[in-house]
């Protein structure tokens, strides 16, 4: 990137909010994602956090690393709780605070998959935001429906993932709720800006956080936002907005829509442990699911 | 003004749901508690009550949608029966450790499988450790009379737990008895508004049930136990200020009819007491010394109350509408444990399961047990025993 390309920084102060000294591991995504968000929100914001890495990194009682509000709920209780969240504070004429549901993609494209799509379908005034580190890191790097196709994990200790990455972005698009987004860790601007998007709209708002966890991928803490930019240039993860029916595709993927413009899926592998033993066959099988994500991303396209 | 009005006992606390105002409604459609859910919907729809209803996907989305609107200060309601109970179990626990006030009505019904849609009292119990405030009605009155009770409980200070109001499905929510309505700005007054000990609303940074160490872990649930201790002057303070104000009083977690010159006892939970009282009119009339105790608040378990009543017993015949597989009834566990408090010499104490899965107990195979049993304690009778009566006609 030139030094004209370098966008300004977000507007948080460091110590506002994301407070120093939580129990993430070494070049985790999420307080970079919790970061932006509280450029966005500040701390008028409650979180309601199922069982998830974020449950930890938070820190133990008394003490707490956001200074923001947070509701620990159960794992499969994340939408639910903050649909009566967000309704309580609406009977009570409380306006000022974003109710925000905050889930691993263990607690979203799993367990927690039923009450998410109820609160879409409800259209529930609150936002989603699903942090994909693309299994159950917290507990220990298992399988979940969000991990991609051959990874390694310890659920799939040999083989690999079998099956391809559930797209819950896509089933929150059929929901035709008023705003979905897929974001990554590896674009912060771009994070900002669908935040700042989903402020201003009301109704059900979903966001898709792709973020690479270093312990879980297999690779080194230093390279989470080179694997992010990896993912979204090799064109692996789209990033878009969905609203009002269309589908808008993001600065960082607008290219990509030729493929003689996406690097190879290769380079985006073979940085991460998880791939090691990938077979070929299932590299191709990969290639062709980007290709299938690119086609259904084309017919919702402006 | 007070009205009396022909109400099932769904709809019994339906109107008393009504005139607790809840702000926010979340329920799931389970036979038999449905008309509960229907009733309050129809009040919302027809602008009778300003509450929110969500209309949520499940059970367990249903109460996690109670815990979080009443942690961000609403007064909350639901209802649910057997299955969404069981389903919903998880957060039934997360409410009450989070001592987050909140009331639910239980329309029992027994546990699958098989498909059976009829009362016992297994999903109630089923509850039994769950940190929350448990009664049980005997007619529909008394489920609208509670259900109003339940919201005063649980918003005390001294209390500030969940409360969960069980009535039997079909025997009581859908038989229609007259059910005097109370009058709204009466109730306004006396109920107030809603109480909680912290509100989650973003106007300060605050946070709810992140990890916490074992010592203050266990330092939280040891309130839970201390809270549920002062909750039974708290039960008998409203139901005395209840009974003032509105005519009604029922005697504070137990209810006792022919205690005061009895030799042997009865003790019930739920609307077949009722029969059993018939039976023990009857027993009376022909010379027999017999009281009834019917068990109104299972948590906390009142056990000074029983000592009160059964000290000096001749015998006591306990009689649970469950089973804890491999044990004994429920409430005989626990009343045995409990008058072991006081004595560790106990009057023979026997267990009498019945009525298991919807089966029929009327009063007249009350009548036949409990004349058996005092003539099997009459006639030397030392020992408690158990004994599942399998009522067939």
């Amino acid at each position: 990137m030139s030094k004209s390309q370098v966008k300004p920084p977000l507007p948080y102060s460091a110590r506002d909010v994301v407070l120093p000294g939580d129990a993430a591991c070494h070049g985790c995504p999420i307080p970079i994602a919790l970061k932006v968000l509280s450029a966005v929100f500040g701390e008028k914001v409650i979180l309601v956090v199922p069982a998830c890495c974020t449950s930890v990194i938070v820190g133990t009682y008394p003490g707490q690393s956001l200074r923001a509000s947070i509701i620990h709920v159960p794992f499969a209780s994340a939408a639910a709780v903050a649909s009566g969240v967000a309704q309580a504070l609406k009977m009570r004429g409380v306006s000022d605070v974003q109710v925000i549901a905050w889930a691993g993609d263990g607690g979203t494209a799993d367990i927690g998959m039923a009450a998410l799509s109820g609160a879409a379908e409800r259209n529930e005034d609150l936002i989603y935001i699903m942090y994909d580190n693309e299994a159950y890191m917290n507990t220990g790097i298992q399988r979940s429906s969000s991990t991609p196709l051959g990874a390694w994990t310890t659920t799939t200790p040999i083989t690999g993932k079998s099956e391809h990455k559930k797209d819950v972005a896509k089933i929150l698009v059929a929901h035709s709720v008023p705003y979905v987004a897929t974001a990554s860790v590896g674009y912060p601007h771009d994070l900002y800006s669908k935040l700042q998007r989903a402020r201003s709209i009301k109704g059900f708002r979903f966001i898709q956080i792709h973020a690479p966890c270093p312990p879980g991928w297999r690779f080194d803490p230093k390279y989470t936002a080179r694997i992010a930019k990896l993912a979204v240039e090799t064109g692996f993860w789209i990033l878009y907005e969905y609203h009002n029916g269309k589908i808008t595709l993001s600065g960082p993927s607008r290219p990509l829509l030729d493929p003689s413009k996406r690097r190879p899926i290769e380079e985006y592998l073979k940085l991460q442990g998880r791939y090691r033993s990938i077979a070929p066959e299932l590299i191709n099988s990969i290639k062709e699911y980007i290709e299938d994500n690119w086609s259904w991303v084309k017919r919702y396209l402006l | 003004m007070p009205r009396v009005i022909a109400l099932t006992g769904n709809h019994a606390v339906a109107y008393a749901v009504k005139l607790a105002k809840p702000d926010v409604i979340a329920a799931y459609p389970i036979t038999p508690q449905s008309p509960i859910v229907e009733k309050l919907s129809e009040m919302i729809e027809s602008g009778e009550l300003k509450s929110s209803m969500i209309r949520v996907e499940s059970e367990h989305s249903a109460l996690a949608a109670c815990f979080g609107a009443a942690v961000a200060g609403a007064r909350v309601f639901t209802a649910t029966s057997s299955q969404g109970l069981l389903y919903m179990h998880e957060v039934v626990h997360w409410a009450s450790r989070a001592r987050i006030p909140m009331v639910m009505a239980l329309v029992s019904r027994t546990i699958n499988t098989p498909w059976n849609i009829w009362p016992d009292h297994s999903d109630f119990v089923d509850q039994r450790d769950a940190g929350w405030i448990m009664a049980y009605a005997m007619d529909n009155q008394e489920a609208f009379d509670l259900t109003l009770q339940a919201f005063k409980i649980s918003e005390d200070p001294s209390v500030y737990l969940p409360v969960m109001i069980g009535i039997e499905g079909f025997i009581l929510s859908h038989t229609a008895m007259p059910v005097e309505i109370l009058d709204e700005k009466q109730v306004e007054e006396w109920l107030g508004e809603r109480k909680q000990p912290y509100i989650v609303d973003g106007s300060e940074p605050l946070g709810l049930g992140g990890l916490t160490p074992p010592e203050d872990t266990e330092d939280m649930f040891y309130g839970i136990q201390v809270a549920m201790e002062k909750s039974k002057d708290t039960i008998r303070r409203v139901d005395r200020e209840y009974g003032k104000l509105f005519g009604r009083e029922y005697g504070g977690l137990v209810s006792c009819y022919n205690c005061s010159d009895a030799k042997y006892f009865a003790v019930a939970m739920g609307s077949w007491s009722g029969d059993l009282i018939e039976a023990t009119s009857k027993l009376r009339d022909e010379g027999y010394s017999l009281g009834v105790v019917r068990v109104r608040f299972y948590r906390p378990f009142p056990h000074e109350d029983l000592w009160g009543t059964l000290r000096g017993a001749k015998g006591v015949f306990v009689f649970d509408r469950a089973i804890s597989f491999g044990a004994w009834g429920p409430i005989y566990t626990d009343l045995v444990a409990g008058l072991l408090q006081y004595t560790s010499k106990l009057p023979p104490v026997v267990n009498v399961v019945a009525g298991i899965a919807g089966v029929h107990v009327g009063a007249e195979d009350f009548y036949e047990v409990l004349k058996s049993l005092i003539g099997q304690v009459e006639s030397g009778l030392e020992h408690g025993y158990f004994k599942w009566v399998r009522v067939r006609r």
